[in-house]
């Protein structure tokens, strides 16, 4: 309860702020349509107006969560192609577009988070690795992924493949970096003493790995996994823009800003930053319960 | 004497080991002479830089001395690592915070590969050893810092090796806690008849515990003073405040102060 209450007036001042931008924002398009009508508009009936257009500049937050509420429940529910009436998802509901870019971001959580921990377990074990990855891994984050995101599905596409994969491989991408610098720390976070106790034993190189190294690097893992899942889903998203990608939140935005619907735009980001978060809670909620068990809860 | 009956359990000849770093080579260890025999308690003491835990790391086969020889039960002191003949204790205990101290003290039976009713077996014996049998279950920050370090050396005791190498370990512990270490100390040397080698700064730990005070000096490492204690291996902690071990006291100390007179 005392954390909510921090959280709770940050969240009202940002919506006031929200709010205030709002009128500034979309007020010229109400003057100019009041004066072709020839209207004058007041204080009020500005004000009202700003919040209510149908393509605002910047659309106000009961704009955005109603655009939320329709595109997902309404939708499904009452929709002639929701998932109620024909029983599969809409292809107009954020549901379904969510869901599409989750797949990908799943999968490209996966490889990614796979492939960080399997480099990072190179790079800790074996000199030419620690020498020669480390470089490479960083140059890769330097290329703009807009830049490098076409040419993958470009390339994909050209020796046929198409859909999930190319998406979830600039989900990889993205996803593997983070898991890669962390898993190096937390493999190497045991201290000489600690080596020395398993070397009095003569233990061998899978012993000291599996009981020192891997425990001593969970803390790590779960870290590096939070922001790991967070950028495979900018990476698959990033993945959607490109491509004319018919679904997928990244669709969802491209469409929304080729015919200027800023409201489904706004809708789309903030169901990607709910996708985000709970994803990230999902993983905190893992890893209290994994540290819990191992006896190193915080 | 019963050490000098029997060959020596650790023999070292005229060991010496230099570090090289960049300002020049250190001198960790230079002609260092030493038997140990089997059942002995061996303190090393020394100020900082003496090489005390140097030597006892070359014992343990943890760092490789530049010249001279040592034996471990015969072998070099990798052949006797890879036979577990030696238990090391840590200055920290080093327990690992994501196994309870039954399976930290377990640590070590699994990787040489005991059976699993040997392992429980064996785990419950030493905690016993070491008067930890209720802790268990608990995991390492549930413990106090002494009973830390009981549970990591009986972990160091767990598989059985005849010798139990021992740096600083009641170093980071106040003074109460560390008198009462001291004396379950020996009254689990007077059990198991281990040969200990126990590094240390205190001059009273190592005149109470030992059989035989090595006292080094720094710079370059070396053995400045060998005492054989004619303390009785029976001791009271009133024993301290015998003319007998005031006299010993006095003369590690003196040893001391000549190995600081070159500096």
């Amino acid at each position: 309860m005392r954390n909510l209450i921090p959280v709770l007036m940050v969240t009202a001042t940002l919506i006031a702020l929200w709010y205030a931008a709002v009128v500034p924002m979309n007020a010229q398009w109400a003057q100019d349509q009041a004066r072709r009508a020839g209207q004058d508009l007041g204080f009020a009936a500005l004000i009202s107006e700003t919040m209510t257009q149908q393509r605002p500049r910047l659309p106000a937050p009961h704009q955005v969560m109603a655009e939320l509420w329709n595109s997902t429940v309404v939708e499904e529910m009452t929709g002639r192609r929701g998932v109620m009436n024909t029983g599969s998802l809409s292809n107009r509901s954020l549901v379904y577009h969510g869901w599409v870019t989750l797949s990908a971001t799943l999968l490209g959580f996966a490889i990614g988070s796979a492939l960080g921990v399997a480099l990072a377990v190179g790079i800790v074990h074996n000199r030419a690795m620690d020498a020669s990855v480390m470089p490479w891994a960083i140059a890769s984050q330097t290329i703009p992924i807009l830049a490098i995101a076409p040419m993958i599905i470009v390339v994909l596409n050209a020796i046929g493949i198409t859909g999930l994969i190319p998406k979830a491989i600039i989900s990889t991408y993205l996803s593997f970096f983070p898991v890669v610098v962390g898993m190096v720390k937390g493999l190497r976070a045991p201290d000489h003493m600690q080596l020395d106790l398993m070397r009095t034993y003569s233990a061998n190189g899978v012993q000291v790995f599996g009981k020192l190294r891997w425990p001593s690097s969970m803390p790590y893992l779960f870290a590096s996994l939070k922001v790991a899942i967070a950028a495979a889903l900018v990476g698959a998203i990033v993945a959607e823009l490109p491509t004319g990608a018919v679904a997928g939140l990244g669709a969802r935005l491209l469409s929304g800003s080729y015919y200027g619907q800023t409201v489904q735009i706004w809708s789309a980001l903030f169901a990607a930053a709910i996708l985000a978060a709970s994803m990230v809670a999902l993983i905190g909620v893992i890893q209290r319960a994994t540290l819990k068990r191992m006896g190193m809860a915080a | 004497m019963r050490d000098t009956l029997t060959a020596p359990v650790i023999s070292a000849k005229n060991l010496s080991l230099t570090f090289q770093t960049n300002d020049g080579p250190v001198h960790a260890l230079k002609d260092v002479s030493l038997d140990i025999g089997k059942g002995e308690f061996v303190s090393f003491i020394g100020p900082s830089g003496c090489g005390k835990t140097t030597l006892l790391r070359v014992i343990a086969d943890l760092e490789q001395p530049t010249e001279g020889t040592l034996t471990v039960n015969g072998m070099s002191p990798e052949a006797a690592r890879k036979a577990r003949a030696y238990g090391y204790v840590f200055q920290a205990a080093g327990l690992y915070p994501w196994r309870t101290i039954a399976g930290n003290v377990k640590l070590p039976l699994e990787i040489m590969g005991f059976s699993r009713s040997e392992q429980e077996a064996r785990v419950e014996r030493v905690l016993e050893l070491v008067e930890l049998s209720g802790f268990a279950r608990k995991f390492p920050w549930q413990l106090s810092g002494g009973m830390q370090q009981r549970a990591s050396i009986a972990r160091a005791l767990a598989f059985d090796a005849d010798i139990l190498l021992m740096d600083e370990p009641f170093g980071a512990l106040d003074e109460i806690v560390r008198d009462r270490l001291n004396e379950q100390l020996l009254e689990l040397w007077a059990r198991t008849e281990k040969t200990i080698g126990f590094v240390t700064h205190s001059i009273p730990e190592a005149v109470y515990l030992s059989t035989k005070i090595v006292v080094m000096s720094p710079r370059p490492g070396r053995i400045t003073d060998i005492i054989d204690s004619p303390l009785p291996r029976e001791r009271p902690l009133e024993l301290r405040d015998s003319p007998e071990f005031i006299e010993i006291a006095h003369r590690v100390r003196e040893g001391l102060r000549a190995g600081h007179l070159d500096d």
